[in-house]
């Protein structure tokens, strides 16, 4: 029998289901009237995305054919999501900083 | 240049920051601290990357300060001037950004798949081609959905549903494509090309429009969290092209936080996901009382009855809708509410699950407007209410206070959870004019013997109100 050797692959699938799970729970505790920040929040972290966007831009060229194509697209991507970053994590704090308790 | 094991573990950290950014708005409290959180983590994020690009060169970085510069500048000015009433259309453009991101990404691994570990040009390998495939699909249906949303929610293009003959099928052939395109794509490595790959992405783009354009403005709740959702298994799928851990674990978290968005606001209309998604709702007005022309009378009044009664009452219970968002009378709302608790009146508000156009929109405003979040309740939380208030102040809202929903099974809203308003004394409803409400159901309240109208502008009524007061 071949050495046991899982794929990478399976780890992170793993992590995936959980983090599903962790999700799942930690949205349902989010208080109804906080659903708005929530969504701009998750706008703004799935912008993670943001790190293949920059690994695209950081290709070296001359390597592949499509290196130009990578960087340039990369380049947008890094842009766009850029965009995304600030403008949701800048747009949550000022929602966030609104919502007060009566003064009493 | 890190260790491949370090640079997963920062990844890990700034998975970890993201869930505590979520954690934290379980409550007003702890949100901007979580928010914080959700900052820290996307730093670590991008340095992490920064530090362990292929090409360390001058050109390479003046690109990325470059992006980063202006679309970070872009973001910014955008966060702080959008008006808090706009920011269904803000999540909207953002998912739309997102999707396109995911798009653009999948593309620069397609074409320069060494820099990213998976093969090279058109020999990728097949599980990171699945992963791929998926989060350029997904990512462009979230784009163009996204756009389609924002022009509906922006006044760009009409609310009304827009019905094409024989959509179902056409999507449905749509749909096929798509999925046989990919599994073409992935059976055999000599299948891999461009073209495959951009048809793939085009058929995605378009079946993202056709998807949304016989959705309907009321149904828009449901369509920004199912796009939400979708932003989030993109930005997965690229998550594990990459093998990065921050954008699997954020993509899971974002997807299954839409997911559950788009769960609530459905039960909220008690529509299922399906129906919603089918689209077409509130297209024909003719669901309920068909061909008859109402004429039974409704009591109106003025600015000064209802300054008089509200001044009298012991308690209002105020019911915004999504009128009140167009009519930006959230400001002159809380003035009268002031005015009211100094004569001594109790002000409370009470929320919908889908009052506006996105989840949790009412509150926003109100918050805009200083109104204290403790003063403002849930649906479950307040429906009891009622019956003890003098006043329930309807503001922009309809639908959701239509008590045929409890009532009349013949109703197209029929078993959709209400506000129990008719319970209160004195119903006062704002209203510019006496068409029915979204779902083209003639409202049951506005002929009971307790209900005053008041037709005006929003805004308007309320100023007047406070003068009188």
């Amino acid at each position: 029998m071949e050495a046991a050797f899982v794929d990478p692959f399976v780890f992170r699938l793993a992590i995936f289901v959980l983090a599903i799970f962790v999700g799942y729970y930690v949205v349902w505790s989010v208080t109804p009237a906080l659903h708005t920040p929530l969504m701009s929040v998750t706008n703004a972290i799935s912008s993670v995305i943001i790190v293949g966007a920059l690994i695209s831009v950081g290709v070296q060229l001359g390597e592949a054919e499509g290196g130009i194509f990578a960087k340039g697209l990369g380049f947008v991507a890094t842009a766009l999501a850029a965009v995304n970053i600030f403008g949701g994590f800048l747009v949550t704090q000022r929602m966030l900083a609104m919502y007060k308790k009566k003064d009493r | 240049m890190l260790s491949a094991n370090v640079t997963a573990l920062l990844y890990l950290v700034s998975g970890v920051l993201f869930i505590l950014a979520l954690r934290g708005l379980s409550s007003p409290e702890t949100s901007r601290q979580g928010n914080t959180y959700g900052m820290i983590g996307m730093t670590i994020a991008i340095l992490t990357t920064l530090v362990s690009l292929e090409a360390n060169n001058a050109l390479t970085w003046g690109l990325i300060i470059v992006a980063l510069v202006v679309g970070g500048g872009v973001g910014a000015v955008i966060a702080r001037r959008i008006a808090m009433t706009q920011m269904p259309q803000l999540v909207a453009a953002f998912h739309s950004l997102v999707g396109l991101a995911a798009v653009l990404v999948a593309w620069g691994a397609f074409y320069s798949p060494e820099a990213f570990g998976i093969g090279s040009f058109l020999h990728i390998k097949v599980a990171s081609l699945v992963e791929m495939s998926l989060g350029v699909a997904i990512g462009a249906i979230t784009f163009s959905g996204s756009v389609i949303a924002f022009a509906k929610l922006n006044g760009n293009m009409s609310g009304a549903p827009i019905i094409l003959p024989g959509r179902h099928v056409i999507n449905a052939l749509m749909a096929l494509a798509i999925v046989g395109g990919i599994v073409f794509l992935c059976l055999d490595p000599a299948n891999q090309s461009v073209e495959l790959f951009l048809a793939i992405t085009i058929l995605s783009f378009i079946i993202g429009f056709l998807i949304i354009i016989p959705i309907g403005g009321a149904d828009m709740p449901v369509v920004v969290s199912m796009l939400n959702s979708y932003s989030g298994w993109a930005a997965a799928g690229i998550g594990f092209t990459l093998g990065n851990l921050a954008l699997i674990i954020t993509g899971a978290l974002v997807g299954s936080s839409g997911a559950i968005l788009s769960y609530i606001m459905c039960k909220g209309m008690n529509r299922s996901f399906i129906s919603v998604i089918l689209g077409g709702f509130g297209a024909d007005t003719s669901a309920a009382g068909a061909g008859h022309v109402e004429t039974r009378p409704v009591k109106q009044g003025s600015a000064d009855d209802a300054a008089f009664i509200m001044k009298n009452a012991g308690s209002v219970i105020i019911v915004p809708g999504y009128g009140m968002a167009v009519a930006q009378a959230q400001h002159a709302l809380k003035e009268m509410a002031d005015v009211l608790k100094e004569e001594g009146v109790k002000v409370s508000y009470a929320i919908h699950p889908v009052a506006g156009r996105m989840p949790g929109h009412m509150n926003v405003l109100l918050a805009e407007a200083n109104v204290p979040y403790d003063e403002v309740f849930e649906l479950e939380d307040i429906n009891n209410q009622f019956s003890q208030a003098d006043v329930a102040f309807v503001i922009g809202a309809n639908d959701v206070t239509n008590p045929s929903a409890k009532t009349d099974p013949a109703s197209p809203i029929f078993g959709m959870p209400v506000l129990d308003v008719e319970k209160a004394k004195t119903v006062l409803f704002v209203k510019r004019g006496m068409g029915s409400g979204y779902a083209g159901v003639e409202n049951e309240l506005f002929f009971r013997d307790n209900t005053m109208m008041l037709f005006a502008d929003a805004k308007k009524m309320v100023e007047e109100i406070v003068k009188s007061l």
